[in-house]
C-alpha cells in the first residue's frame, strides 16, 4: 500500500521522538477507568421446571444453573433433581464450579459436586468443558473423582429448533456413566442412565417461555436390575409440561 | 414532560419558524427553549420525565430536555458554557467533533474528572470550525437515556451553499429498559434482541427458492461457524423506538417550508446503536457536509448514517409535504418526520426494506470468490464494489476457505476468548452503501462519493503506520481492539505534531463507527488530496480502510467504536499525543 513499506516510514519519525513517546507518563485523571470493560455480570437460568405426567403418577423435575463473574472467571452453580411419585427426592445433585474461558465458545469448569437427596450423600470432584459446539449445539462435558475413588462422566446436550422465532423445539439428552456400580444410588457400571426430553417452548418474552413435551427416563446395562429391585420403572416415557425462564 | 407536551412543543417551535420564516436558527433562539444561541450558556443535567412508548419513564437530559438544546455558535468565538449537574450520580458532556483544547474534552480519567453531582464545570472552547455536530455525555451508559444534543457552528465567512431555511433532524434511539439491563441480557444471549433470526419458515422459502441442497449447505456453513446471518443490530426494535428530534413516530416532528426553497437538514445520529438508512420519498438530497465539514455536493436518493456521524444535505421541495424516513439498518423500525407547508400536514409513509442478510463478505472473506485477485486496499479507490454475492456463492467461497491465509496483520491474531473470527481477505467497502442497500434502485450515497471543497491542510505523507483490528466475541458479547478490551491494552502513543495513517481491518460481522476524539480523521477514499475530514468512519464488515491523521492536538484522546455497548465493554483505546 505504500512503497517502501511501514519499517521505511517508521524510519522518518526520529528515533528520539519515537522515544519520548513511548516513555511519556500516562495517567488517567483520579485513577479512573474511561470505560469499565470488567464489569461483573450474574444470571439464573431455570432450563426445566416441570411436571412429568404418566399413568402410575407424576414427577416433578428441575434442571438449573446459575453464573456470577466478569468475562474470564466466573462462579458457576448447577442443580438438578426429581421428586417422584412417592415423595422421594432422587437423582439430585449439585455443583460448585470455578468457570474460565479457554476459547472462543468453550468455558473450562472445575469444582465440587455433592449428590444430596433421600439416597445416600456422595462427593466429588469435577471437571469439564462448557460450550456451544460446532452448528449450534449446547454441550456440557465433565468428569467426576469421588471421595471412595470411583469416577463418573455426564455428558449434556441440547438445541434448539427455530420453528419460528418464538416458537422453540428442543431435543436434549442427559447421559451419565459411571466406573463402578452404586446400588444405593440407583447407579450401575458403564452407562448407567439417560433422561431425555423434546420441548416445545413458547418464549412470551425471552425470560418467560412455558412449555409442553415428552420426556424419557431409562437405565441401561448393571443399572436396570437395581432400578427394577428399587421399584423404579427401567424405561419411563412421560408427558411433559413446565416453564423455562431466567432472569 | 409528557408524551403530548413533547409533541405539542415540536410542533409549535416549527410553527413559530414558519411565522418568523427564513432562516430557522438565531431567529428562532428567542423564542424556543429547544435552541440556545450566544457565547455563553448555563446547562443543568438532570432527569427529565418522558413519555416514548405510551409508559411514564425518566429520561437524562439537559435544561429539562431530551434531546438536550439546539447550541448555536459561531465559528471565531469562544463559547463559555457552565455545566451544573443536578443527578445524584457523576455526569459529563463531551463535544462530539468539536476540536477543543484536550481538558475541554468532557471525557472523565481522560480530559476531566467529571462533573460530580452538584457540581458546575465551566468550558470554554475557542471554536476553529464550523458545521453540525453533537454533544452527549461520556458517564457511563447516560447517553443511552437521553444525554444528548446538536450543536449548529455557523461558518465566518458565510456557507458555501446557498439555503433559505435550516432544520435539525437528530436521530436517536429510546429504550424503557435501563442500559443495565440491555447489556446485561446481551451478556446472558446475545441476540436477546433479535427476534429475526433464520428460521423454519425461512428454511422451506429458501429451498422453495435457491433449492434444498443449497439452502442445507448454507445453514451448515454458518452453524459451522456458530454464526448468525441474521446478526445484523444487537440490540433493535424489539426494545426500542426510533426518535426524530426526541419524537416518536407516531407524533411527527414536522419541519417547515415555504415552496421554492432551499431547505438544508442536518442529520445527527445520536443513537447509542442504531444505525439508519434515511431518504426522503419525492426528493433528491443534495449532500453538502459530512461530519461538519463541507464536500463537493453529491446528489443522491439515500444515505446511511452511523452511529455519530453527521450529514448536512439540502433538499428543494415542491410539494405540500415530504416524510422524513429514516429506517433502522435491521428494519426493526424507524423514525419519522415532516417537512411540510404548515403543521399537521402528512405525506405516506414508505413500507420498510427487506433486512439485510449477511454474507461472506461480512465475514472477511472478500472477493475470494470473484475471479482470485486480492483486492486488498486500493488507495486509487473508485474500484468498483463487488456485489453482494448469494448464498450459492458463499458456499463456494466457504469451500475455497481452507486454502487461504490470513491477511499479513491478520496472521498475528487468533481466534480465541476474544476473537471468534479474522478476516481471512479484508477488502476495500468504500464504494459500497451498506449491507441492504446495493441494488435497490435508488442512488445510495458511499465513502467514495465524499470530496472535501478544498485540499488537506497537511501535505506530508504519513511517516508511520498504525493497524488496528476491529474485533469482538459475539457470542460472549465482548468487543476490542486486537482482541484485547480497553483494560488490557497499551494506549497508542503518538509524537505531537506527527503525520500517522491508521488502518483499520474489521473481523467483526457487523459495522463499527470508529471515532477518533480531538483530531481528524482524513478518510483515504480515492479523492487525492481532497479527503475528506471526519470524526466517526464507519468500518464495515470484513472490510478494510485507512485515513490519515496529524496529531496537532495534545493530551489525552478517546478512541472507540461509538456503538455504546461495544465501547463500555472495551472497544476503547486511549490516543496520547505528547
Amino acid at each position: 500500500m505504500t512503497a517502501g513499506g511501514p519499517a521505511a516510514l517508521a524510519q522518518q519519525t526520529p528515533a528520539g521522538v519515537q522515544d519520548a513517546v513511548r516513555l511519556a507518563p500516562l495517567e488517567y485523571i483520579g485513577g479512573m477507568q474511561p470505560v469499565m470493560d470488567n464489569s461483573i455480570f450474574a444470571h439464573v437460568l431455570l432450563e426445566q421446571f416441570e411436571d412429568r405426567a404418566a399413568g402410575n403418577g407424576q414427577q416433578f423435575r428441575y434442571d438449573g444453573q446459575g453464573w456470577i463473574g466478569t468475562d474470564i472467571n466466573k462462579v458457576w452453580v448447577k442443580s438438578e433433581g426429581t421428586v417422584g411419585t412417592r415423595g422421594q427426592f432422587s437423582d439430585s445433585d449439585q455443583e460448585l464450579l470455578y468457570d474460565r474461558a479457554i476459547s472462543r465458545y468453550f468455558d473450562l469448569q472445575a469444582g465440587v459436586r455433592m449428590d444430596l437427596d433421600n439416597g445416600p450423600t456422595r462427593t466429588w470432584a469435577a471437571i469439564g468443558v462448557q460450550g456451544l459446539s460446532l452448528y449450534f449445539f449446547d454441550i456440557e462435558a465433565t468428569g467426576y473423582v469421588s471421595d471412595r475413588g470411583r469416577t463418573a462422566a455426564r455428558l449434556k446436550g441440547s438445541y434448539d429448533i427455530l420453528l419460528t422465532n418464538r416458537l422453540i423445539l428442543q431435543p436434549e439428552a442427559e447421559l451419565n456413566f459411571y466406573s463402578k456400580s452404586d446400588r444405593g444410588r440407583s447407579v450401575g457400571s458403564g452407562l448407567s442412565d439417560i433422561d431425555a426430553g423434546l420441548r416445545l417452548r413458547y418464549e412470551v418474552t425471552r425470560k418467560f417461555a412455558p412449555y409442553i413435551g415428552v420426556t424419557y427416563a431409562g437405565y441401561f446395562g448393571q443399572a436396570q436390575p437395581i432400578a427394577h429391585s428399587n421399584g423404579d420403572r427401567v424405561q419411563d416415557i412421560r408427558f411433559t409440561f413446565g416453564v423455562r425462564s431466567w432472569f | 414532560m409528557s408524551r403530548r407536551r413533547f409533541v405539542q412543543g415540536s410542533i409549535l417551535s416549527g410553527a413559530a419558524l414558519a411565522t418568523l420564516g427564513g432562516r430557522a436558527w438565531g431567529m428562532a433562539a428567542a423564542n424556543s427553549a429547544g435552541v440556545l444561541s450566544g457565547k455563553r450558556f448555563d446547562l443543568a443535567i438532570g432527569s427529565v420525565p418522558v413519555n416514548m412508548t405510551g409508559r411514564p419513564a425518566v429520561a437524562t437530559g439537559v435544561n429539562g430536555l431530551t434531546p438536550g438544546p439546539v447550541l448555536h455558535w459561531r465559528q471565531g468565538d469562544t463559547v463559555v458554557l457552565n455545566v451544573r449537574n443536578t443527578l445524584a450520580v457523576p455526569s459529563s458532556i463531551h463535544w462530539h467533533g468539536i476540536r477543543s483544547p484536550a481538558n475541554m474534552d468532557g471525557v472523565p480519567a481522560l480530559s476531566f474528572r467529571g462533573i460530580m453531582p452538584g457540581e458546575t464545570f465551566t468550558y470554554w472552547i475557542p471554536l476553529h470550525q464550523s458545521g453540525t455536530y453533537w454533544y452527549h455525555s461520556h458517564s457511563a451508559f447516560q447517553e443511552q437515556t437521553g444525554l444528548y444534543g446538536a450543536i449548529v457552528v455557523e461558518p465566518a465567512a458565510g456557507y458555501a451553499q446557498h439555503f433559505d431555511r435550516d432544520h435539525v433532524v437528530l436521530l436517536s434511539d429510546w429504550s424503557d429498559s435501563s442500559p443495565e439491563e440491555i447489556v446485561s441480557n446481551l451478556k446472558m444471549q446475545n441476540d436477546y434482541y433479535n427476534f429475526h433470526e433464520r428460521d423454519a419458515g425461512t428454511f422451506l422459502a429458501d429451498a422453495h427458492r435457491r433449492g434444498l441442497g443449497a439452502t442445507i449447505g448454507d445453514r451448515l456453513m454458518w452453524g459451522g461457524m456458530r454464526m448468525s446471518a441474521a446478526d445484523i443490530a444487537d440490540v433493535t426494535g424489539a426494545t426500542y423506538t426510533y426518535l426524530f428530534n426526541g419524537a416518536p413516530p407516531g407524533a411527527n416532528w414536522t419541519g417547515l417550508f415555504r415552496p421554492g426553497e432551499r431547505v438544508r437538514l442536518r442529520f445527527i445520529n445520536g443513537s447509542s446503536m442504531s444505525f439508519f438508512d434515511v431518504r426522503i420519498p419525492g426528493l433528491t438530497m443534495t449532500v453538502v457536509a459530512a461530519d461538519g465539514n463541507d464536500v463537493e455536493p453529491v446528489p443522491i436518493d439515500e444515505f446511511r448514517i452511523g452511529v455519530a456521524e453527521t450529514y448536512d444535505v439540502i433538499v428543494e421541495p415542491t410539494a405540500e409535504a415530504y416524510t422524513i424516513f429514516a429506517q433502522s439498518e435491521d428494519r426493526t423500525g424507524f423514525a419519522r418526520g415532516t417537512l411540510a407547508t404548515r403543521a399537521g400536514l402528512v405525506a405516506p409513509i414508505p413500507p420498510m426494506d427487506p433486512r439485510p442478510i449477511r454474507t461472506m463478505t461480512d465475514m472477511g472473506m472478500g472477493t475470494m470468490n470473484m475471479g482470485g485477485s486480492m483486492a486488498g486496499m486500493d488507495m486509487s479507490g473508485g474500484k468498483p464494489a463487488p456485489a453482494n454475492s448469494g448464498t450459492t456463492g458463499m458456499a463456494d467461497k466457504r469451500r475455497m476457505g481452507g486454502a487461504m491465509k490470513a491477511s499479513p496483520e491478520g496472521q498475528k491474531l487468533h481466534v480465541g476468548v476474544g476473537v471468534d473470527n479474522v478476516a481471512m481477505d479484508p477488502i476495500n467497502r468504500l464504494g459500497e452503501p451498506g449491507d441492504g442497500l446495493s441494488g435497490n434502485g435508488r442512488r445510495v450515497l458511499t465513502y467514495n462519493d465524499l470530496r472535501a471543497t478544498i485540499a488537506g491542510a497537511d501535505p506530508r505523507p504519513p511517516s508511520r503506520e498504525i493497524t488496528l483490528h476491529l474485533t469482538g466475541n459475539m457470542q460472549r458479547y465482548m468487543w476490542g481492539f486486537d482482541g484485547k478490551k480497553f483494560s488490557q491494552a497499551e494506549p497508542i502513543r503518538l509524537a505531537r505534531g506527527e503525520r500517522v495513517r491508521f488502518t483499520l481491518i474489521n473481523d467483526t460481522m457487523m459495522e463499527h463507527p470508529i471515532h477518533l476524539h480531538g483530531l481528524w480523521s482524513e478518510l483515504e477514499n480515492g479523492q487525492g488530496d481532497y479527503r475528506p475530514y471526519k470524526h466517526t468512519v464507519i468500518v464495515q464488515p470484513g472490510g478494510k480502510l485507512s485515513y490519515l491523521v496529524t496529531a496537532d492536538a495534545p493530551g489525552m484522546w478517546a478512541y472507540h467504536c461509538h456503538l455504546l455497548y461495544h465501547m463500555e465493554l472495551g472497544m476503547f483505546r486511549t490516543v496520547v499525543v505528547a
